[in-house]
């Protein structure tokens, strides 16, 4: 317990004090994992409405692998990622391996899965009569998918939050495929196990602490915009 | 639909590439190099404190890769890394004579030490040297944490083992996996014996709470070496980079830093520099 109140202390002083690495640290995990899970969206948003909307040959087959990503344990991406993007790999050429680039690489494809299964899931969960009506009444195929993300917007942005959580949480990829290498690719969960395997416990749980709020701030406000929204609608008591 | 839908995929592949772009912009491809090493460099500090002093002396950027010496070997073996600095002779040698590693220079050592329960169950104090601590160790199927990671000190202790004529398996051999760092935490919570560089060790404080049982044995010497990287083990080797940090770790200016890094933290400095000596004049 006593370790815990030290962490706390210690968060607080490294955060208020401006401790110049930790801000460093924690703003590279928020643009490594922003920008994975941006690019995340602008692929997975289409091909999760692609997989509910669409019909065409393989589509079961890739709804099921999708589903299946939405588990794919990190440790496993970092490792073939980290094969391809090595100097012997095929991709060596790009001299993408232990960069901020390679993380993000790697966290899209966590995240990607994650996002094109949600997206998918909230799209069939709308009433199919409701593309029916929409045709009817003249709109066009370009208004009808732009109406269609609106009526699903609130679960999309589960898929936006859980997307987010899985990437700035995990820790094995950005470790084999990053390195931890100070200044460059160290983000918050790499440097925790650092910090734990010297021993430095209270920095460890500082930041621990640092993410945590971090990621509760982040889906605090999304969660607001979630539910402000779900609050236009009628009350069932 | 369809016309809409290959629509947004070129869009978003134009974004994810772009982004891609940005982030790749930054970094200088050339000037950096990377450096493979072995987690107890990285766990005591040492190269927080050696890196930026090379890379503001020669203006590379420096990928330190900290993982165990069995890895950062094979990376080096295949050209993933530039230079590669580590502590396992026997595998060293190995690489050297293949060629995939050059021009192998010690750097630095310290000393491994044996650390256990103070009650010391196996009764290994009395023991004469390593090799006989852990026969001892083995003999009273006492808790024993093993690094089991392939890594420098691992190498070692499987060769006291080999020594002594045992193969150590049974609920008492502990196989952690981890650093030498997690492993010291393991040792400490289970009240086993582990084998540990004594650098880590005093890193560690507090944490590592276990007191040294066998200290001295000629056995137990720990030898940082540095290697460069065979530009022939694959393509975009920085053979001149790699070359660079090698020179750097034994230049006399460097060697002055080791012999004072741990003074006034720990009260002892944690490794001797050693750069220009042979193996067989070190004396434990």
């Amino acid at each position: 317990m006593e370790l815990i109140w030290q962490g706390g202390v210690k968060a607080v002083e490294l955060i208020f004090g401006f401790d110049a690495e930790v801000w460093s640290i924690t703003w590279l995990s928020l643009k490594i994992s922003g920008a994975a899970t941006l690019i995340s969206l602008l692929l997975g948003i289409p091909l999760g409405i692609a997989l509910a909307l669409a019909r065409f040959p393989g589509r079961s087959l890739i709804a099921a692998l999708v589903n299946t990503g939405m588990g794919l344990p990190p440790v496993v991406v970092g490792l073939f990622v980290s094969i391809f993007l090595w100097r012997s790999g095929p991709l060596g050429f790009l001299d993408l391996i232990y960069s901020p680039s390679a993380m993000v690489l790697a966290q899209v494809i966590i995240a990607l899965p994650i996002v094109a299964g949600l997206t998918m899931a909230s799209f069939q969960s709308l009433d199919p009569k409701l593309s029916l009506q929409l045709l009817g009444i003249g709109a066009s195929r370009a208004q009808l998918l732009w109406l269609l993300c609106k009526e699903a917007r609130l679960p999309l942005l589960a898929a936006v939050m859980a997307g987010f959580g899985g990437v700035i949480s995990e820790v094995g990829a950005s470790m084999m495929v990053g390195g931890n290498i100070r200044g460059k690719t160290r983000v918050l969960t790499t440097a925790t196990v650092l910090e734990t395997g010297k021993g430095n416990f209270d920095v460890a749980i500082a930041l621990s602490l640092i993410l945590l709020t971090l990621t509760f701030a982040i889906n605090f406000f999304l969660t607001r915009i979630q539910q402000r929204e779900h609050l236009r609608w009628p009350r069932l008591s | 639909m369809r016309k809409i839908t290959s629509f947004g995929y070129s869009l978003a592949w134009i974004f994810a590439l772009a982004i891609w772009a940005i982030a790749y912009a930054g970094e200088a491809a050339n000037r950096s190099a990377i450096l493979s090493t072995t987690t107890s460099t990285q766990d005591s500090g040492l190269l927080d404190v050696l890196v930026p002093l090379f890379e503001k002396q020669t203006g590379y950027a420096v990928k330190t890769i900290s993982v165990g010496t069995g890895q950062a070997l094979a990376l080096g073996a295949k050209g993933n890394a530039d230079v590669v600095l580590v502590h396992a002779p026997s595998l060293e040698k190995k690489y050297a004579a293949d060629g995939t590693l050059l021009n192998r220079r010690l750097v630095m050592y310290n000393d491994f030490i044996i650390i256990g329960p103070k009650d010391d169950p196996a009764k290994i104090r009395s023991a004469k040297g390593a090799m006989a601590a852990l026969q001892a160790i083995a003999n009273g199927k006492a808790n024993f944490v093993s690094r089991g990671d392939n890594s420098g000190t691992h190498t070692l202790e499987k060769a006291l083992w080999k020594a002594g004529g045992i193969d150590p398996k049974g609920p008492w051999y502990i196989e952690a996996g981890q650093g030498m760092g997690a492993t010291l935490g393991i040792a400490n919570e289970r009240n086993a014996y582990t084998i540990t560089d004594r650098g880590t060790y005093l890193a560690l404080g507090k944490r590592a709470s276990l007191p040294i049982l066998i200290e001295g044995d000629k056995a137990l010497l720990n030898i940082y070496s540095v290697m460069e990287v065979n530009p022939a083990n694959g393509p975009r080797i920085n053979s001149a980079g790699g070359k660079a940090f090698a020179d750097f770790m034994v230049a006399p200016q460097t060697q002055k830093v080791i012999q004072n890094f741990g003074v006034e933290k720990f009260g002892q400095p944690l490794f001797v520099p050693v750069a220009g000596k042979k193996e067989d004049e070190l004396g434990a």
